[in-house]
């Protein structure tokens, strides 16, 4: 192991009688796959580096349910969240933080019904709040007068109304923030929401993948900036097929700023 | 005098509005179809957004030319409605511009209508040249060919008539008040920025003609407006009406959220509940009970707003035009999610009415006759079309109740998907992944 990185899980702190500040949602994608993984690193990162007290569920988190949800499956849904609360509730977790805004959505908007009632942030706005309390300081560095385009993710966006917390974090990084033609609640899905992810797109002229990685590259970015695993995949997926890899990255704003700090 | 003018006139309004009544009791009928739900709650917010949204047409200017011009005509259609109650009182009473008594205050009411009906022509023009002759791609898509294209353009030559009537009528009322020491009952009264344009094209004619015109005016006018508003139950036109109550019972809720099945939360407690005795018969179904169906396979499956959804929905095809599956080609269009809802609650509605109020089932459901699974899958439930719609329609929630039925009551979901959801099952995840390793990334490099 090269890095140290400190993750406590809840039932280390549980052990040591603790109870972290927040509790790191770090979801299907965030766990598995390994783009999202250093997603997931680069936000452990920055807490650690402003000694955040935080804590994972680890081996006891499950899938929200968010796909069997949107894909009709109630069942398989109520059952995870069910079994999520539970858990969440043994532990009194209270504030929830996550880098997916579907693991976001669904804790924040389809819990509470359920039982489980908790302060959810999307991993933007926690940055967000550690910056404006002092907690945290962002230089540029790297991206300095960068052109980034931020692609809003449409469950954190139009589901939730979130845009500004990411903006203001890439405005941070005294980079150009470009917006695309169609941006915050007019923005275009990246086309993986509603479970698309998980199956192949019905019989049309053009991937929506593909169509809205050209809104992105209408303006001309160094960086497209992403703030959800599977826009990522769906715009890094994209930019490939535009032949467009040397010239663009597609990074998650939680990158950016820990790529920014090297940490 | 004969009275024969006021009866006839009277007559007229009764079947105008009798017959209105009667659709719109059909109408509500039918909205009841849908399942109950409670959208009672939260009222000031709900009044809020029927005040923004509806009467203040926010979300029609997301869009600053069609909400520019759309805001013309819904001005002109609420202020020269002002001026059909004083036609209502001069024909019941037989009376001539009754209201003229308000002296300089008419002069500006009579003026200011002229001024909107000519703007309405001016916006009704540009309307119809958006959609027959630059063919804006959401008026020429397939989902809108035969009677709801054409439904359009009538309404927009309706419109037309009807201002023009306004104008002839004013413009032969003004001439007749010009004849000198006056002319039968034509008072002076009002002024005429428009109208005095037309005028002049009564010269030389025999005031006997000019009233003739002015008579035909005035009964065409008013008889083109009841069959209008009888029209609009046929029509897309409805939303001039239902837009209202749409707004106020549309959710509250962030777009993110859907909503919990209430049946399916009973059931997966009691399977979670550990005291629940495995082998215990289930409880014997209450006299008359129907056990649930787990989402919606027709109209009746729907709840209420939905239903209002349809029924309002006026077809201008923002949601489809913002679609990311319709842009990229899919079958998918929100506005034929809402179109097919309407023509099948119509359906259902002619078979009750045929069958003495009982539907009798006729083999055939929304989905499927109506709507395809291949639409169904196709929908991100980005929320896009929630997002555009001017009046708060929901496709989406269509969409995924749909998509409850064909993988709840059929197993019907995309083989892919099936994988997705048995590996959510076994190990948490949707892919293939031990649940042991999730926390594997925080010693990988």
């Amino acid at each position: 192991m090269s890095e140290n990185l400190i993750v406590p899980t809840m039932a280390e702190m549980l052990a040591q009688g603790k109870q972290p500040e927040v509790l790191f949602w770090v979801g299907c994608a965030g766990s598995f796959d390994d783009r999202a993984k250093k997603i997931t690193k680069a936000f452990v990162r920055i807490l650690n580096r402003a000694n955040v007290p935080f804590a994972v569920l680890g081996t006891e988190e499950s899938c929200t349910g968010d796909p069997a949800k949107r894909a009709g499956n109630e069942f398989l849904f109520q059952m995870q969240a069910m079994m999520n609360i539970e858990v969440l509730n043994a532990y009194e977790a209270k504030k929830i933080v996550t880098a997916c805004p579907h693991c976001f959505n669904t804790l924040k908007n389809e819990y509470p019904e359920l039982g489980g009632k908790y302060e959810v942030v999307h991993h933007t706005e926690f940055l967000k709040s550690l910056l404006d309390d002092g907690r945290l300081t962002i230089e540029g560095g790297q991206f300095k007068g960068k052109r980034i385009t931020f692609h809003d993710p449409c469950y954190l966006g139009r589901a939730n109304n979130v845009y500004e917390a990411p903006r203001e974090l890439i405005q941070k990084l005294d980079a150009e923030l470009v917006e695309m033609k169609r941006s915050r609640a007019n923005g275009l899905c990246c086309g993986a929401g509603g479970a698309q992810m998980f199956k192949d797109a019905e019989p049309g002229n053009k991937e929506i993948n593909v169509e809205r990685t050209e809104d992105a590259l209408d303006t001309e970015p160094e960086i497209i900036a992403a703030g959800c695993p599977f826009c990522n995949t769906m715009l890094t997926d994209g930019i490939k097929n535009k032949e467009k890899e040397g010239d663009v990255k597609v990074m998650d704003i939680a990158e950016l700023i820990a790529n920014a700090q090297d940490l | 005098m004969s009275y024969l003018d006021n009866i006839l006139f009277a007559l007229l309004l009764i079947i105008g509005f009798g017959y209105f009544f009667a659709n719109i009791k059909k109408i509500r009928r039918n909205i009841n179809l849908g399942i109950e739900i409670d959208r009672k709650d939260n009222p000031s917010a709900r009044w809020k957004n029927m005040a923004m949204i509806a009467l203040g047409q926010s979300k029609m200017v997301k869009r600053p030319v069609a909400g520019a011009l759309h805001i013309v005509v819904y001005l002109g259609f609420i202020i020269i409605n002002i001026e059909l109650l004083e036609i209502i009182i001069d024909g019941l009473f037989g009376t001539h511009r009754v209201f003229a008594f308000l002296g300089a205050t008419y002069d500006v009411l009579i003026a200011s209508f002229e001024i909107l009906a000519v703007l309405v022509l001016i916006a009704v023009s540009v309307f119809w040249i958006r959609r027959n002759v630059i063919k804006l791609k959401r008026f020429i898509n397939k989902d809108l060919t035969g009677f709801p294209k054409n439904d359009a353009n009538y309404i927009l030559y309706f419109e037309v008539v009807l201002m023009t009537l306004f104008l002839l009528m004013n413009a032969t009322d003004l001439h007749l008040q010009n004849v000198p020491g006056g002319f039968s009952h034509f008072i002076v009264a009002g002024s005429f920025p428009i109208s005095q344009f037309i005028e002049p094209l009564f010269n030389g004619m025999s005031n006997e003609l000019v009233m003739l015109i002015f008579e035909a005016s005035w009964w065409l006018h008013i008889i083109g407006i009841l069959i209008f508003m009888n029209y609009l139950y046929f029509s897309k036109h409805l939303h001039i009406l239902l837009a209202f109550p749409n707004t106020y019972f549309a959710d509250l809720n962030p777009q993110g959220q859907f909503d919990n099945l209430e049946a399916v939360t009973k059931e997966v407690k009691m399977m979670m509940d550990p005291n629940a005795d495995p082998f215990a018969a289930a409880p014997a179904p209450a006299e008359g009970e129907v056990p649930a169906k787990f989402g919606a396979s027709d109209i009746q499956d729907l709840n209420w707003v939905q239903l209002l959804n349809a029924y309002t929905c006026t077809e201008c095809g923002r949601c489809t035009s913002s679609c990311p599956a319709n842009i990229t080609g899919k079958k998918l269009s929100p506005r034929k999610i809402m179109m097919d809802t309407r023509d099948r609650m119509e359906e259902v509605g002619r078979n009750i009415d045929a069958n003495k109020g009982i539907f009798i089932p006729d083999n055939k459901t929304l989905l499927n006759d109506y709507i395809t699974p291949e639409e169904l899958w196709a929908c991100t439930s980005c929320n896009a079309c929630v997002e555009e719609c001017p009046v708060n329609i929901s496709p989406l929630s269509i969409i995924m109740d749909m998509r409850r039925y064909l993988v709840m009551e059929q197993s019907a979901a995309p083989m892919p998907l099936n994988a997705m959801m048995t590996n959510i099952e076994n190990n948490g995840a949707p892919w293939q992944y031990n649940q042991q390793d999730r926390l594997n990334w925080k010693n990988e490099n």
